[in-house]
């Protein structure tokens, strides 16, 4: 979308309420993001709709001048569904965080992804409960030590990424909160027809301040972080790597790229369409690679809410919605003053 | 049922020329004796008698063959006069195996009559039936009348031209059994051999087999001698059961899910709303998501959710997007969606959400009926979170009922229970089809525009029902959810003052439903006496008939059914007030008799039955009795 067929702009997307995060939350960068996003979707505020859950990011819709719904804990995507196969010409924004959509809510989103409905996810990962104040997350590392695990968790964490994918996602893609380009994964989740997942990297600066800063800190960032872009070789660390495919092994593997000969090191050309190397990206493990930000992987398919609006139109064709036949239905019979007949 | 004229119903005594007679079959579950009763019912129907039926059957699909556990049974009532119950007793008996008749004969009235496949009765049937003697030959039913034939011989040699193998062979016996009965009680064979033609359509062989088997079963009981010479000690012979008097009109039978199902399409045209229906598979409720499923030029959106909570969040979420949200489930699945029905209160959303009830608690008795969710439709959410309830008394009355919840969802954005159960939801009555010009429409409004002074959300009008607003409309974006909200604007608000009035506001929105329903009638009887039986729900119909017969022997006994379960008639109080004594019988251990004694200080008595059984007329009129003296 050009600029010169902006119907809105920032204003337009923001509310009257008093934003109610703790200062220095990273929602606050990520609630601007989308604000400063939405005038360049081309879409307008009453066609748009954000449904949450609970937990400290679902107070999101407060916060946007649309259509918003703050549901129940780990319910958004259910609640989604039921709206967006109501009306399929809403534009539903699902916002949920990593317990909310993991823990609680992990049945639905699961099936939501499955079904592929036409929506964005954006799932706020700060790897902690912070509404219940502090609570280990099901994304919580292994040793988090917080009120209900004072001796460490010892549980794995998910993968929200690797979850998504393995629930039959379409369109994966990472964020950071403060990331500049949070706003581009935005616009092409948004380009994206069908479930679009995006995991933003999201800094709760009091139950669980900087757990990102390895890979989140700009000062590191050129080390630390695989910006992904469609079509562009996969290089980090100002193009002196990149990541190429093991043969051997089939895995991938970090290689050093001299002279920015980057196709003599073999890296690997980014193909959004390619499911198994978006796995490998997925399960890169950080320290040894660096992390990979933006879209993953992004490869449509009909939607759910097109495949029920389709089937219910050919299952009506033809048909009359006449209540006085579908009452008479099947075998009658009359009675007259002077008994039955058939 | 509830439409034909009334008339005296079942005399345990029976006469030859009975009035109304209780048949019931039984069998393994691969039997297919639902569908011998379901076909039996639909010749009876035709031939103008009125008629109830109670399906019985296990939770397993299919048991092992021939055990006691596997019986699955089917019942019907039916006579030329009104019929209110499946009968108390049956008058006839079939038995396709020695498991079916030890688990249905006590049931049997003495006198009546047994009629047992003499070739399953082998030593491994009996084993498995836990006999140590053949009961058809020890003397053992000599209460009843007996009658022995080798149905699966019969049968074997009715088809042999169609040159089944002897399994497919052998399923043909439900309907070999079934010409007999239509034989006996002068039933028309050609609807069954046209349903037979069209389920069977791809497969001629198996068609022709089972209209063989039909036809067999019918010559037999016209040619046979059955006299009793070794056959036992019964006598088969037709007996005609004649048309009941109903009022003039088109009638067709209908399961309580059917009318149920045929209901909410029918309130959604009255609101002139399009309908989503979020639904999990759970017994007894998966039949109304069935049959919706197929009405999709009715405006029906059907969705078959991950879990029970999504199948009503989904509803909210389609509600909130400007349709009617529906969802249905039983006990269980209730439970689950608790939650999401204080969002729906929470937000003012219309929604119905229907409970086919069944026995509990836990998974409890799935295939069985009880009526003991009341508390939980009433009561069972956190906070203070009012919510209508209506109980649909019989499958006709739930089609009305049906409409009902969707008026008041719609007109008072608010989520509706409404309460039905096993029972009503198996079983059949014939049904005077409405006449939909007759019904009231009820369209809604949707606020479309910025008022005067501005949008508020939550705004009340003389319901105190907030406006509906459909996201997609301009200028009227909102954000509402499950946090108390102010008054007025919907946003967030905590202050201790303004949770005191919404919560306040939300109590007498709900109390104010009882302004538009009807006041309490009394179903029998007159106001005021010596005793009222208050009954809701699908105990109707053995109260009805227990009051009547006391009323007839000179009693002063009154029947008075609460179809509006919350809020109550206003003029319930007084009226009960106006007996001195009040009885409930109810499916549970005394839930409707609580909430009658919390709202107005009655000193109502329990009569409880909780066996996953209907209540009996004769056990209401013993408790009728009992209070009487």
């Amino acid at each position: 979308m050009n600029e010169m067929t902006k119907i809105t702009t920032l204003k337009d997307w923001e509310t009257d309420q008093e934003v109610r995060w703790c200062p220095g939350c990273g929602d606050y960068a990520i609630l601007k993001a989308v604000q400063r996003t939405m005038p360049d979707l081309g879409v307008r505020p009453e066609d748009t709709l954000f449904i949450s859950g609970i937990g400290c990011s679902s107070r999101f819709p407060y916060y946007m001048e649309t259509y918003g719904f703050h549901t129940i804990h780990g319910r958004a995507p259910a609640v989604a569904t039921g709206a967006k196969l109501a009306n399929p010409d809403l534009d539903v924004w699902i916002i949920t965080g990593d317990g909310d959509a993991l823990s609680i809510g992990g049945n639905h989103t699961m099936h939501l992804l499955r079904r592929n409905l036409d929506c964005q996810i954006m799932l706020f990962n700060n790897e902690i409960y912070g509404l219940t104040k502090g609570q280990y997350s099901p994304t919580s590392r292994v040793g988090t030590s917080s009120p209900s695990t004072p001796y460490g968790s010892v549980d794995r964490p998910a993968s929200p990424c690797a979850f998504a994918l393995g629930s039959g996602a379409r369109f994966i893609a990472r964020g950071i909160d403060v990331h500049k380009d949070l706003t581009n994964v935005l616009k092409a989740a948004h380009a994206h027809k069908g479930a679009a997942f995006i995991e933003i990297f999201q800094n709760c600066i009091v139950y669980n301040k900087d757990v990102f800063e390895e890979f989140a800190a700009k000062k590191t960032a050129a080390s630390t972080q695989l910006l992904l872009a469609d079509g562009e070789p996969m290089l980090f660390e100002k193009g002196e790597k990149g990541i190429t495919l093991d043969r051997e092994t089939l895995s991938l593997k970090v290689v050093d790229v001299v002279d920015g000969d980057w196709q003599a090191a073999n890296v690997i050309v980014h193909d959004v369409t390619n499911r198994s190397v978006a796995h490998m990206l997925i399960e890169m493990p950080f320290g040894e690679f660096p992390m990979a930000i933006g879209v993953l992987y992004d490869d449509p398919r009909p939607t759910f809410e097109g495949a029920v609006v389709e089937q219910n139109a050919q299952a009506a064709e033809g048909k009359k919605a006449d209540l006085q036949a579908l009452l008479n239905k099947g075998q009658t019979w009359t009675v007259t003053e002077d008994g039955p007949e058939l | 049922m509830a439409t034909a004229l009334k008339q005296d119903d079942s005399d345990n005594n029976r006469p030859a020329n009975a009035e109304n007679v209780v048949v019931r079959f039984a069998g393994d579950s691969g039997d297919g004796m639902q569908l011998t009763g379901g076909q039996f019912t639909l010749s009876t129907a035709l031939a103008g008698s009125d008629l109830a039926t109670f399906p019985d059957f296990p939770a397993e699909i299919r048991a092992p063959q021939g055990t006691l556990f596997g019986v699955s049974a089917f019942q019907i009532n039916f006579g030329s006069r009104a019929i209110e119950t499946a009968g108390d007793q049956p008058d006839v008996l079939i038995a396709m195996n020695p498991a079916a008749l030890k688990t249905n004969v006590d049931a049997l009235r003495e006198g009546g009559l047994i009629i047992a496949d003499e070739g399953e009765f082998g030593k491994r049937n009996l084993d498995k039936a836990k006999y140590e003697n053949n009961p058809l030959e020890d003397g053992s039913l000599a209460k009843w009348q007996l009658l022995k034939l080798d149905i699966s011989a019969l049968t074997l040699e009715a088809v042999k031209p169609f040159g089944l193998g002897n399994k497919e062979a052998l399923r043909c016996k439900n309907m070999w059994t079934l010409g007999l009965a239509l034989w006996m009680f002068e039933r028309e064979r050609e609807p069954i051999i046209d349903w037979l033609k069209t389920k069977f359509a791809k497969l001629p062989d198996v068609a022709d087999s089972n209209i063989a088997a039909l036809n067999a079963g019918h010559a037999y009981g016209e040619t046979a001698e059955l006299s009793g010479d070794g056959l036992g000690s019964g006598h088969l012979t037709t007996r005609k059961v004649g048309a009941a008097p109903s009022a003039p009109g088109e009638y067709r039978t209908v399961t309580g899910a059917e009318a149920l199902s045929l209901g909410l399409v029918a309130g959604a045209q009255l609101a002139d709303l399009p309908m989503f229906f979020g639904g999990y598979p759970i017994t007894p409720a998966s039949a109304i998501l069935h049959h919706l499923s197929r009405l999709k030029e009715f405006g029906v959106t059907t969705f078959q959710a991950e879990d029970e909570i999504a199948a009503i969040a989904a509803a909210i979420g389609a509600s909130y997007a400007g349709k009617l949200g529906i969802t249905s489930s039983s006990g269980p699945g209730i439970a689950l969606k608790g939650e999401a029905m204080g969002l729906a209160i929470m937000t003012e959303l219309p929604l119905v959400i229907v409970n086919s009830q069944r026995g509990g608690p836990s998974t409890g008795l799935p295939t069985k009926t009880e009526q003991s969710d009341l508390y939980q439709a009433i009561y069972g959410r956190n906070g203070d979170a009012p919510m209508p309830v209506i109980a649909a008394r019989s499958p006709g009355d739930a089609f009305e009922c049906a409409i009902e919840a969707v008026r008041i969802a719609v007109q008072y954005m608010t989520p509706v229970m409404l309460l039905t159960d096993g029972y009503i939801a198996n079983a059949a009555e014939p049904w005077k089809i409405p006449d939909v010009d007759t019904l009231e429409p009820f369209p809604t409004t949707f606020l479309d525009k910025m008022p005067a002074d501005g949008l508020k959300p939550y705004a009340r009008d003389e319901k105190l029902a907030r406006p509906w607003i459909k996201p997609g409309t301009p200028e009227l974006m909102h954000r509402i959810g499950g946090i108390e909200k102010g008054i007025d604007t919907g946003h967030i608000d905590y202050g201790a003052a303004n949770h005191q009035q919404m919560t306040e506001i939300r109590r007498d929105k709900v109390l104010g439903v009882a302004d538009s329903i009807p006041d309490q009638d009394v179903a029998l009887g007159k106001a005021g006496g010596k005793l009222a039986v208050v009954g809701w729900g699908s105990t109707f119909g053995p109260i009805h008939q227990a009051v009547r017969r006391a009323v007839e022997a000179g009693k002063d006994v009154s029947h008075i059914h609460i179809r509006n379960v919350w809020p109550m008639p206003k003029n319930l109080g007084e009226l009960l007030k106006s007996y001195d004594r009040v009885i409930v019988p109810e499916m549970n251990t005394g839930q409707l008799k609580t909430v009658l004694r919390d709202q107005y200080l009655v000193d109502a008595k329990p009569v409880n039955k909780v066996s996953g059984q209907p209540f009996t007329i004769a056990e209401i009129e013993a408790a009728i009795e009992e209070n009487l003296s």
